[in-house]
């Protein structure tokens, strides 16, 4: 109560306990606490530690990638017309010039012939889509291999992997929307996916596209869902996401005076804000280039959609190439059944896709299930500790860079100069026997790395010098590692096996097992069982090498 | 870059072999020894080096300046239509390559001055902040769970049934007006799928085939044998108000393969002399199909690889498609051209349940 405006004008003027700001900065600060109360967020948030590496930047590449779709996409509605409407096209274009057309392609068109920057906006948005997906899957790769999906951060995965999903639908909508003969050709595979579900596809596809195939309203009701609902979604997602990401404060890798409790890192303001502020130019920047460099989708080469015109090499972006191989690869099974025709051919395609996403989004709840662990987890896993999730993550990339190669067996085919069948055939093989082998490939070398690390421990890096002993011997010398290093290589801890009840009870009465727990019981053994870890080194083997003979 | 200059106070400490690696000879060797010390970077210890990186980041915004610059001039300066030859990209738009390239420098330059920055500049001292548990304590829990009863039990919620239910119900159906809405999103199938534009032709009033390419009618001698001809209905133009809707359907392939090739009876049955006029739409998903072998008679759907053996009534003998190209039925009028009677015994394009054979 000691504010000197009060001590003048009689003490009934309201007012705040507040001392008198240092400046106009603080006042301005002072103005929006007073109503936003934004000093207590500024508090938990300014300084907030970040740790510091690598991998932790391929997130940062999907929220800035997804930045810059929406400000290049934004640019584009300016101009993009969403009509099937048709048109004759009289524009620079010499090639087209005098072809029938619809208003989406013409307008495209002049996207980018006629608009000033309009093809760099065009390509930017194009080329920030595909490395926003790349990432996404990167990003979504370090945080399985790492295990940061753990307690707490089982829901942001799912946010995460929604993003994932939502984006390549988004995308696929996006790249459709031109209405050239490329994504028309894709548009059409969309109808004759939607044809082939059971029971209502021919409804669906009636409601979907206004009528008979492609009709008058596909582009505009895409044009609204690509522009508005996905992207709304996408934006209330990934809010939530960044939210939990602070809320959880980051995950770190193992290191000396790293612990669960406390994380270990420069802060926000200054060092983040620089780092990562700058890293949005940078990739801004590279996509840019890109840009300029690079054209991605050359719409007037393909020319205006036509359902009876097609170019060879019809491939959609990369990252429906999984889904494109799914549907090049199965076998054309069709059941014809009481007047009615079941196209499992296209059908069953059409399930395993999600279902292979699916499996992603639900191995956060499947692994705590299995290892029965509730404890927050903040140190991350280094992959070879962790062989069985490991080797299934990698068998998982496997399986989906073998039906990229179905989904462009076409290009496999003609630049490698193979038989298009053989391809086909291996690729249907290989959907089932490479992602085992790879499996058990990767549990290998996972192991394989765990000795290392455990030989390591023990017996010290080699130091290249080589003595000789008395008696003529030759032997290297090894020298022991830091004690950082040493506690780097055995900070992991390594669970158990699950171990089931004893089948009679201290009473004598049989316990009655359930069939979930002896399954949960089998597969916790074949994470944690002795095939499936190595033993890390202990301080007992640790004293016994390193006191015994010395450096050897 | 040597350490010739600098001032000898600076320099960092020598560092002790044992410093912050001390491991007690019969303690646990593995035990966390604690965060590292700090080592400091050139910048923390040489003003001039840290005058000299300060120079480096401003270059770098100076750079992204007159990229910036650089932008606006192309914009202005570079017609839109100009064609430049660049090595190794060959011919590219001045405009797009001027522009993209100076928008990427000017954006960029911004980030890696940032950056350089905060690597050189900035303090790099790492330090822990304590992390709390997610999970709130029992009491809070306790209290929270006390609250929510409290509330439960002062809507009566649980007491009163009778709202209770009606009010789920109540909800339970008024989502249904928003689906109800979704009715005239189009039209209901019925038959649609299963006809074509061909079947306005009978036996008393043909159609003729038009030429895709030519616009005319097309007499037999006008179809060689292992050429592919594409073909439409009469009277169907691009000018039509529905021209992509028939012709997604209409558009058909016609062959001409010697009798001797021919294997299926039926199939050139429905030909003449040969010819056979097939859907040109795939009955995988749709694509229309465009590669033709005239040796084998072999058409392949460049889409996703369906293979049907023309010769034998368009059987398939490779890829995803699950039944035949339906065929359809050809003959001559009187003046020679090729007419059809009626439309295809089967539904064009991709399966649907409805489709009954």
């Amino acid at each position: 109560m000691s504010s000197a405006s009060s001590a003048t004008t009689g003490a009934t003027k309201p007012s705040s306990t507040r001392a008198k700001p240092a400046n106009k900065g603080e006042a301005a600060a002072d103005y929006l606490d007073g109503r936003l109360g934004i000093y207590s967020l500024a508090k938990a948030n300014l300084r907030k530690i970040f740790p510091d590496h690598w991998s932790f930047m391929l997130g940062e590449i999907c929220l800035y990638t997804f930045v810059i779709i929406i400000l290049t996409g934004v640019y584009l509605t300016l101009f993009f017309t969403p009509s099937m409407g048709e048109v004759v096209y009289h524009g620079t274009y010499a090639p087209l010039n005098g072809i029938k057309m619809s208003e989406a392609y013409a307008s495209t068109m002049n996207i980018s012939f006629e608009v000033r920057g309009g093809l760099l906006i065009r390509q930017i948005h194009h080329w920030a889509a595909i490395v926003f997906i790349a990432a996404m899957f990167v990003h979504m790769m370090r945080v399985f291999f790492t295990g940061a999906f753990r307690k707490p951060r089982e829901i942001n995965w799912l946010f995460g992997f929604l993003l994932l999903f939502l984006g390549m639908f988004d995308g696929f909508m996006g790249y459709s929307l031109p209405d050239d003969l490329l994504s028309g050709t894709g548009i059409r595979f969309m109808e004759g996916a939607v044809l082939a579900v059971p029971l209502v596809g021919t409804y669906l596809q009636m409601f979907m596209f206004g009528g008979e195939f492609p009709g008058n309203d596909i582009i505009p009701r895409l044009f609204t869902v690509h522009v508005l609902l996905i992207p709304g979604i996408m934006v209330g997602l990934l809010v939530a996401h960044l939210i939990l990401v602070f809320y959880h404060k980051h995950t770190q890798f193992a290191g000396p005076g790293k612990t669960e409790e406390n994380v270990v890192g420069m802060p926000l303001m200054p060092v983040y804000m620089a780092k990562a502020g700058g890293f949005f130019f940078l990739v801004f920047g590279i996509i840019a280039a890109m840009s300029a460099i690079a054209t991605v989708n050359p719409i007037w080469a393909y020319g205006p959609y036509r359902p009876d015109q097609v170019s060879t090499d019809a491939q959609p972006d990369w990252y429906m190439g999984f889904s494109e191989g799914l549907i090049r690869v199965m076998p054309g099974w069709e059941i014809h059944l009481w007047g009615h025709t079941l196209n499992l051919g296209v059908f069953i395609p059409l399930m395993v896709f999600p279902m292979v996403l699916a499996v992603i989004a639900v191995y956060p709840f499947l692994e705590s299930w299995i290892t029965g662990d509730k404890r927050e987890h903040h140190i991350l896993d280094r992959p070879r500790n962790a062989p069985v999730r490991t080797a299934l993550g990698v068998a998982w990339i496997s399986w989906y860079l073998v039906m990229l190669i179905g989904g462009g067996n076409d290009l496999v085919a003609t630049h490698l100069h193979l038989s298009l069948n053989d391809i086909t055939y291996f690729v249907r093989t290989s959907f089932f026997l490479v992602p085992i082998i790879v499996f058990f490939v990767t549990k290998r070398w996972c192991l394989g790395l765990q000795r290392r690390d455990k030989e390591k421990v023990l017996h010290g890096r080699e130091t290249g010098v080589i003595k000789r002993l008395p008696h003529g011997e030759f032997v290297e010398i090894h020298a022991q590692l830091p004690a950082d290093k040493l506690h780097k290589l055995t900070a992991h801890e390594q669970l158990q096996p699950m171990e089931l009840p004893a089948e009679v009870d201290e009473n004598g009465v049989k316990r009655k097992i359930g069939r979930l727990t002896k399954l949960r019981a089998k597969i916790s053994k074949g994470y944690f069982g002795e095939y499936s870890q190595i033993a890390k080194p202990t301080a007992e083997e640790h004293h016994e090498i390193t006191s015994g003979h010395g450096h050897h | 870059m040597s350490h010739d200059n600098m001032p000898e106070n600076k320099l960092p400490e020598a560092h002790d072999a044992s410093h912050g690696h001390d491991v007690a000879p019969h303690g646990d060797p593995f035990a966390d020894p604690g965060l590292p010390v700090h080592q400091p970077r050139r910048t923390d210890i040489d003003e001039r080096a840290a005058k000299r990186a300060e120079r480096q980041v401003s270059l770098m915004f100076i750079v992204s300046m007159l990229a910036t610059a650089g932008f606006i001039a192309s914009y202005v300066i570079f017609p839109i239509d100009k064609i430049v030859y660049i090595f190794p990209l060959g011919h590219v738009s001045a405009l797009n390559f001027a522009l993209g390239l100076t928008l990427g420098v000017a954006l960029f330059c911004i980030g890696a001055g940032a950056v350089h920055w905060a690597r050189t500049l900035m303090s790099d001292h790492e330090v822990p902040a304590e992390r709390h548990p997610i999970e709130a304590d029992d009491e809070v829990r306790a209290d929270v769970i006390e609250q929510f009863k409290t509330g439960a039990a002062e809507s009566g919620f649980g007491r009163r049934k009778m709202i209770r239910n009606t009010m789920i119900g109540s909800m339970a159906l008024v989502p249904l007006s928003g689906v109800v809405l979704l009715r005239d999103l189009g039209p209901l199938p019925e038959t649609k799928l299963d006809h074509t534009g061909w079947q306005e032709a009978t036996p008393a009033q043909p159609i003729q085939l038009i030429n895709m390419n030519t616009d005319l009618p097309m007499k037999a001698e006008d179809i060689q044998v292992g050429s592919l001809t594409f073909a439409k209905p009469e009277g169907l133009t691009e000018d039509d108000e529905q021209f992509q809707e028939k012709i997604a359907k209409d558009a058909l392939m016609l062959v001409r393969i010697a009798p001797e090739d021919l294997k299926d009876s039926d199939s050139s049955d429905l030909g003449f002399q040969g010819i056979l006029a097939y859907s040109k739409i795939c009955t995988h998903v749709g694509c229309p199909i465009s590669l033709y072998e005239q040796q084998t008679h072999h058409a392949l759907c460049p889409c996703h690889q369906s293979t049907f053996d023309l010769a034998d009534g368009a059987r398939v003998i490779f890829g995803p498609a699950g039944h035949p190209l339906p065929q359809l039925k050809i003959t001559t009028d009187d003046k020679g051209f090729l007419i059809a009677t009626g439309d295809f015994s089967k539904p064009v394009g991709p399966s649907f349940w409805e489709r009954s054979a």
